[in-house]
């Protein structure tokens, strides 16, 4: 993937580590990827797999100690975002960059209106008066779609479903107009007919606003239908980028394979369902060489797979996989090789 | 067993209702009907998939069927006998027969018991083996779901979510039940694991004839699994037909709204939305008549009125609806 100017957000190299009494975790390793402006990418994988840390590593919230981003750089908007001070981050948050979290039930604080909590987010990163303040919130909360915005301005979370909640926490993240908004698993706790209604109304607000979106979801169909770009991540890394189209049409890398082949699909006869062996590694202990090995149907018993860490390569324009026999790695890897001794 | 169809489960008009309970002498002010008059019957060695979403009854209706939540009406017929007016200790029996699956992997299994003590705590209450026959079947049943019977001495903290999820069916497995009730049993797995325990359970069902009802909120998992469907909505079920027919042809328009819901992991196969307004009504205060119709897009003047029953659609009468306006 290559630089240029329409992307919002550029993550190179980006590594994540936690120091934790069991041990070293390497949480992120080496994740690079873009969001254009206006568009969505969609990070996908199993839990443990990294996507959660990356969101939080480009938003600067994890804790340190443990955790720590230990190498890369994000370049958001030009600017990049690990130099950046406390005080200019906290601009940024909820101002630039605003972050909606799976459990619409424990990110919303019990003991205040939702009017109140979307209200203090605008008087945080705006010069409103109350009365201002209250009036942009009553009008986002019509935004999302939520009737009777004025009566309901003033309930507590308890008092709605959780499709209202999910919608108040994208009023909340959307009162400052962000450039980019990370929703970590939006839909996940919600009904399919609810997460039909919010991941269309997502939709509606991304055109409106022109607003890109950083979907982090395991969820392949949610991924189909909503992003442009998808990353596949396992045990850390990136193992595949595409656009969405071709990535389900194609998919390069042996677990993003493994995974459209294991989803049991509508109207689809299927005596049994084809399965990954094994299961999902310990991000304490990760196997040697490719991190996908113990659990892949042609790396398996392949030396070079045990022992080598496949590197992420670009194998056609704006596609990326990271594994020794993908289509094309072998030639990019060659091409690379030659790149570097010309250099 | 009832030898004319074979039927094994038989459950009528069950019905469940939590009273609310308010002010200081803690009165009775209304009724949660959870679940509100449901009847279906499941054929030995078949699985009957009960789809619907959160708060639609689904989980009450698996633990009345056990008792673990008493009855307010209705009757459930296991094997000929009437489950619902057994005695205590004939209750105890019976629960060897009826087992149960749950969703959470995490919260069913008790972190203070090794894996042997877990899957054969059934088998000490029951009294259905001891010392090392016990020791031994439970290595069986181990080896059986995909365990290595080595790790019988660990801890559930030491297994990973879907490992945690096999020995949650070693656990149903072990008074070798003849029907177990699996509540949301993939739901909180892994898309990498989902297959593999979806795959285990079918083999199981084969190896041992276990009738399965299968509570899940995920279509396309219980189409995958299922002989039957019935869809719920609000404590009723609102469609009830063999698999292939319901996905096929889905008559009630709320399966039709839920079918259209999924998303496709296919981007190259759009297709048409229904979209449904609102959520799902509070089941203290249905609506009038017809439960689905504040969301139904072909709802009349009729519907507010009129309360819907299941009645035979098409040409056969194995397919159910609860909508009059469907042929």
């Amino acid at each position: 993937m290559t630089q240029n100017g329409d992307n919002l957000l550029s993550i190179q190299n980006l590594s994540t580590h936690f120091y934790t009494e069991q041990g070293l975790v390497k949480a992120v390793q080496d994740v690079s990827f873009d969001i254009p402006l206006g568009k969505t990418l969609a990070v996908v994988g199993e839990s443990g797999c990294g996507k959660s840390v990356t969101a939080l590593s480009v938003m600067r919230l994890i804790p340190w100690p443990p955790g720590k981003i230990v190498a890369g750089s994000i370049t958001f908007d030009d600017e990049s975002l690990r130099e950046a001070s406390e005080s200019r981050m906290r601009h940024i948050r909820g101002n630039d960059i605003a972050m909606i979290f799976q459990e619409p039930m424990t990110s919303l604080n019990p003991v205040f209106t939702v009017g109140n909590q979307i209200v203090e987010a605008v008087k945080l990163h705006q010069k409103k008066s109350g009365r201002e303040a209250w009036d942009i919130a009553v009008d986002m909360m019509r935004k999302v779609g939520i009737a009777d915005p004025e009566r309901r301005v003033t309930e507590y979370p308890h008092q709605m479903s959780g499709g209202m909640r999910q919608r108040v926490m994208i009023a909340m993240a959307l009162c400052c107009g962000p450039k980019l908004l990370i929703a970590d698993e939006p839909t996940t706790a919600l009904d399919v007919t609810i997460q039909a209604q919010i991941m269309e109304l997502l939709r509606d607000l991304q055109q409106k606003e022109n607003m890109s979106i950083m979907l982090i979801t395991h969820d392949l169909g949610v991924v189909a239908e909503s992003a442009d770009d998808v990353v596949v991540m396992y045990a850390s890394r990136v193992v595949e980028t595409a656009k969405a189209g071709d990535l389900f049409e194609n998919p390069l890398h042996p677990y993003t394979q493994g995974l459209l082949k294991s989803l049991p699909r509508l109207g689809e006869k299927k005596e049994r369902l084809d399965v990954i062996a094994g299961t999902v590694p310990n991000p304490l202990h990760f196997p040697s060489g490719c991190k996908f090995h113990p659990r892949c149907p042609i790396g398996k018993d392949k030396k070079q797979c045990q022992t080598q860490e496949p590197l992420l390569l670009e194998v056609s324009t704006g596609r990326c996989v990271s594994c020794w026999f993908a289509e094309g790695h072998e030639e990019a890897f060659k091409r690379q090789g030659t790149n570097d001794e010309s250099i | 067993m009832n030898n004319e169809n074979n039927i094994l489960v038989e459950v009528k008009d069950l019905k469940t209702h939590f009273p609310i309970k308010a002010g200081v002498l803690s009165k009775t002010v209304g009724h949660v009907k959870a679940v509100d008059g449901v009847s279906f019957s499941i054929p030995a060695g078949k699985t009957l998939g009960l789809v619907g979403e959160s708060g639609c009854g689904k989980t009450t209706v698996g633990r009345t069927m056990i008792r673990l939540i008493q009855p307010t009406e209705g009757s459930f017929t296991f094997d000929g006998k009437d489950v619902f007016s057994l005695p205590p200790d004939k209750m105890k029996e019976l629960r060897q027969d009826i087992q149960m699956m749950f969703q959470d992997p995490y919260g069913s299994l008790n972190p203070r018991m090794t894996v042997e003590g877990i899957i054969g705590e059934a088998m000490k209450v029951h009294k259905y083996a001891s010392g090392k026959e016990r020791r031994n079947r439970v290595a069986d049943l181990m080896r059986k779901v995909g365990l290595s019977p080595e790790h019988l001495n660990r801890y559930p903290h030491e297994f990973s979510g879907g490992q945690r999820q096999r020995i949650g069916i070693a656990r149903a497995l072990a008074l070798d039940p003849k029907f177990i009730i699996c509540d949301e049993p993939v739901s909180a797995l892994d898309v990498s694991i989902q297959s593999q325990i979806i795959n285990l359970m079918q083999d199981l069902q084969e190896q041992f004839n276990l009738t399965y009802l299968f509570v899940a909120h995920d279509l396309a998992v219980v189409e995958h699994i299922s002989d039957f469907v019935a869809v719920m909505y609000l404590g009723r079920i609102v469609e009830y037909a063999d698999r292939d027919e319901l996905y096929a042809n889905p008559k009630h328009p709320y399966t039709s709204a839920l079918l259209s819901a999924i998303p496709e992991p296919d981007p190259s196969r759009q297709k048409q939305r229904i979209p449904l307004g609102g959520e799902v009504p509070s089941p203290s205060n249905p609506p009038s008549g017809c439960p689905f119709h504040p969301r139904c897009p072909m709802a009349e003047e009729q519907c507010r009125h009129q309360t819907q029953t299941l009645s035979p659609k098409g040409d056969s009468d194995q397919h159910q609806a609860a909508c009059w306006k469907v042929k």
